[in-house]
């Protein structure tokens, strides 16, 4: 069973943008896209490590504000002809706040 | 033995059960108990009503014969005052007290009143039912009124209105129309539609009081300072369950009045329908599942085995000229993909979510002819994958191949218009091309095709392409991005022609491919509308690279570095001590002097940023802007006041140029120089716009670069003052701000357009490019810092520290 973290409201992060979370583990980027779903990865783009929650959120990808490698929130996958992942974890909001999953930022001891 | 039922509401919903029950003819005694002084009628049919296509009677379903017909008792502009559920009676307001086996609750929502400032004046109104529409009807030409909400309600009662000739504003507080069912693009085309309907609209619109006049609504006041005045104030901004009766009957409530699958409440005796439910956890306030209620609670009623299930929902907009359908969801969930298409020409824009080759949602606008076939495919699920080429252009367009465009054109009449600006049909353009134009410049020359605001170029190219055959290679041209076909140069003409004021709007009008831009489109775009347009476009901070989102310089190690502003270069030894102590209580690991003669802060952390900032505020000390697209320094000389060569106040003037440019936006980085002799000591001529002080006066040059490139300025001008030197940088500054494509230093610039043509430009249109400069300064000279200090410091922090949470 999923165990979900009640983080913060849907409105502290900017629609086509991203706030950074600290966990002991290092930290977790949570992306808001113009349609208002979120998504959670590593903080660290696959490349040079640079912080995506910098980055240019479009569509439903965000681009690495180091060195434009633009990275799917979905999959966590670089896209076009880069090749590289980040570690994605589940989210989703419900009644306007945002949720991650407790089991997944665990495993992260592991990983 | 007939059971007794009491119905509470003649709504929609209760409307609906009643038929069902009575043609099944239902072995009930029933009574209708309705607040209003009315029956049944089509509460959706109210903005009909409104804006004079129907009247009440058209719309009422079920009059005075029809009760008596089916021996309904009613008890109408009546209220129910308490249920007894234990024994099961109603009473009334008049004190009747009656019994029942079956209750039915169909007591609607309320409409939601913000609970402003004066919003109990007189005047001021919901959109709910038939008195809120005829105080609107009674309203009358030339009077105005302001609707506070831009979804469905708001929009329809704002309409309706408009249609009567009442002078409509619209006021939402969100960025664009409709925002639950329609995308920003969509959202954009709706609002055209509606200004040209005389409407005014305002997004993004805090209302903050509403002021009154001796008890009567007088004005509504945004909280940006704006005055709105109406005579009347129409509040539709959504509704809630009415659920206070349930409530008060001690049945389960939550939003609204808890129902199971057959539509039964807590209470085996009471069901409830409408809107006034809440059944798995949503509530409804479209009318096709209050039906489906409807006939599952009859059914329920009559002892049948039904089950209510919801079901994807569409929505239309009753405005009459404003085509626009939505369905299913286009938010939540991973692996969804997009595919768009814009006809700007029309006015037309479609967009289909798909997730697994199922299409999950739809947005359209402009033409919805197809709407009921896509709503198909979201309602059944259906496989789209082998029609996935042709999807996005309707049923008629599946099981063909895909069209080639060209062979389109080939088949064009030759009075088919190609350019609507210049009204040039295809033959016009033939003929030019018969008579020798063989590319888009001469066809452009000889018949104007192409030469206003460009749309048609791609046309144009294919009408050369089919009429030359293989002569005639369709010239690839550098597109912004991938998102489009257009150049730069054609985007800003674009955004200039067409009275471009947003980024949908740019997105519809050129038709981009994507929904909403890239990484690489949206800082241009945000450049080009905030150049353009400093008054009207309000800039998006979410397509600006980091730098400027966060007012600092991002490092290789994620830390940012911070350069506070020193004017002309010039410091004081309380700024050095206090930038002394910024670098020691922020621990900042290196501090170095800039080539443009500042001091850099290296390695500061993104959450100290507003701390660091508060600090260097207080010294006295503003951005430096070393992070920007805009002016960064100007780097000076010591000039007459210390060095014996020294000609001219270079200090003094770089000041001057540094007060004056300061927080100015451009295509790129924007460096200058002072220096106060030929030996050139602030290495003027290596600068975007460097200035070399001589004994007669000022000798401005532009076009230097000392980055990947090397080059020297050019001359541009030599002028006698101080004035005269920072007018022309100003009305330079401006000319390549309106001019350069988004990333283009000036040197690049000039390589274009030349430095001649600048030259033209600025001695012929100095004074009102300046004042085209001034205007932008009034409103972006402006230090970020204080600003995100004051009201972002938020966002510089973690959105949560769950470091001991995952510890556990």
């Amino acid at each position: 069973m999923s165990d979900w973290i009640d983080i913060a409201p849907l409105e502290n992060v900017p629609q086509r943008g991203a706030r950074m979370i600290k966990t002991a583990f290092g930290c977790v980027a949570v992306f808001r896209t113009a349609e208002d779903e979120v998504f959670a990865l590593d903080n660290a783009c696959p490349h040079k490590a640079g912080p995506l929650a910098e980055g240019i959120v479009h569509g439903k990808s965000v681009t690495c504000p180091l060195h434009n490698w633009v990275i799917s929130l979905e999959t966590g996958e670089a896209q076009g002809a880069d090749e590289g992942r980040v570690v994605s974890y589940p989210a989703r909001v419900e009644s306007g706040r945002i949720l991650l999953d407790r089991a997944f930022l665990k495993a992260r001891v592991a990983a | 033995m007939t059971q007794k039922l009491i119905v509470i509401g003649a709504g929609m919903a209760t409307g609906r059960m009643l038929e069902t029950l009575v043609e099944a003819e239902a072995d009930y005694y029933i009574t209708l108990i309705n607040g209003e002084a009315r029956g049944n009628y089509n509460r959706i049919m109210l903005s009909p009503v409104l804006s004079g296509d129907k009247t009440y009677n058209e719309i009422v379903t079920h009059d005075d014969e029809w009760y008596k017909l089916y021996k309904i008792k009613t008890r109408f502009g009546c209220f129910v005052q308490n249920i007894d559920r234990e024994n099961q009676t109603v009473t009334t307001d008049t004190g009747e007290v009656l019994a029942y086996d079956k209750l039915v609750f169909g007591t609607g929502s309320n409409p939601f009143m913000i609970p402003l400032p004066g919003h109990d004046l007189e005047g001021v109104i919901a959109y709910r039912d038939l008195e809120d529409t005829q105080r609107m009807m009674d309203l009358g030409p030339a009077h105005k009124c302001v609707v506070i909400g831009g979804g469905l309600l708001g929009l329809e009662a704002a309409a309706g209105m408009a249609a009567r000739g009442v002078d409509v504003t619209v006021v939402h507080i969100m960025g664009h129309l409709m925002e639950r069912q329609l995308d920003e693009a969509a959202g954009y085309l709706l609002r055209k539609a509606l200004v040209d309907k005389g409407i005014t609209v305002k997004c993004t619109a805090n209302s903050k009081e509403i002021l009154g006049k001796d008890g009567h609504v007088k004005a509504l006041l945004l909280d940006d300072g704006t005055e709105l005045a109406c005579d009347l104030l129409v509040m539709a901004v959504g509704i809630r369950p009415n659920v206070k009766l349930a409530q008060d009957a001690g049945l389960a409530v939550g939003k609204g009045i808890h129902v199971d699958d057959q539509m039964v409440t807590s209470d085996a005796n009471v069901l409830a329908v409408g809107e006034c439910v809440e059944h798995d956890g949503a509530i409804f306030g479209l009318v096709a599942p209050l039906y489906d209620q409807a006939k599952v609670a009859a059914q329920t009623l009559m002892g049948q085995q039904a089950q209510f299930v919801q079901k994807e929902l569409s929505t239309k907009l009753k405005v009459t000229g404003c085509d626009l359908f939505s369905a299913g969801d286009f938010a939540d969930g991973e692996g969804r993909e997009d595919i768009v298409f814009r006809d700007p020409a029309r006015g037309v824009y479609r967009r289909l979510v798909i997730e697994n080759n199922v299409v999950k949602g739809a947005v359209m606008y402009g033409d919805t002819a197809d709407s009921n076939w896509f709503f198909g495919l979201i309602r059944d699920k259906l496989d789209i994958s082998d029609m996935r080429d042709t999807l996005i252009f309707g049923p008629a367009y599946q099981g063909g191949t895909p069209l080639d465009p060209l062979a389109a054109v080939a088949a064009l009449p030759r009075d088919a218009e190609i350019c609507g600006c210049n009204g040039i049909c295809k033959g016009q353009i033939e003929d030019a091309i018969a008579a020798g134009a063989t590319d888009l410049g001469a066809v452009r020359l000889t018949t104007k095709a192409s030469g206003s605001c460009g749309t048609c170029t791609g046309l144009v190219e294919q009408v050369l392409a089919v009429t030359l055959g293989d002569e005639f290679v369709i010239p690839a041209v550098a597109a912004v991005c991938g998102c489009t076909a257009m150049t730069h140069e054609d985007v800003r003409r674009m955004i200039k022609s067409q009275r471009l004021i947003s980024m949908p709007a740019v997105w519809q009008e050129c038709g981009w491919k994507t929904s909403c831009g890239c990484h690489v489109c949206r800082p241009a775009l945000n450049f080009y509308l905030l150049a353009d347009w400093p008054l009207e476009y309000q800039d998006d901070p979410q397509s600006r690279f980091i730098n400027e989102r966060k007012h600092a310089n991002i490092q290789k190690d994620g830390t940012f570095s911070v350069v506070p502003r020193m004017w002309g270069g010039i410091t004081t030894p309380d700024e050095l001590r206090a930038i002394a102590d910024a670098a020691d209580k922020y621990a900042v690991p290196t501090v170095k002097v800039t080539g443009g003669q500042r001091i850099d802060l290296l390695g500061v952390k993104g959450e100290d940023l507003p701390d660091i900032w508060a600090d260097l505020n207080a010294a006295g000390m503003v951005s430096g802007h070393a992070y920007s697209k805009g002016l960064r320094t100007v780097k000076t000389c010591v000039g007459t006041d210390h060095c014996r060569f020294g000609t001219q106040d270079s200090t003094g003037l770089g000041i001057k140029l540094e007060k004056e440019l300061w927080g100015s936006w451009t295509p790129h980085k924007l460096k200058l120089g002072v220096s106060g002799c030929p030996r050139n000591c602030a290495e003027a001529t290596c600068k975007d716009i460097g200035v070399i002080c001589v004994d007669s006066g000022y000798q401005v040059s532009i076009g230097g670069a000392a980055g990947m490139d090397v080059r020297e300025t050019e001359l541009m001008v030599q002028v006698a003052t101080e004035e005269e030197a920072i007018e022309v940088i100003k009305a330079v500054t401006q000319l390549y701000r309106e001019n350069a494509k988004y990333l283009d230093r000036i040197y690049k610039w000039m390589g274009k357009v030349g430095l001649d043509w600048i030259k033209e430009r600025v001695e012929t249109e100095g004074p009102a490019l300046v004042e085209r400069f001034e205007l932008s300064q009034s409103i972006y000279r402006k230090d970020p810092w204080a600003d995100h200090v004051q009201t972002k410091a938020d966002r510089y922090r973690p959105l949560a520290n769950l470091s001991l949470e995952a510890a556990e």
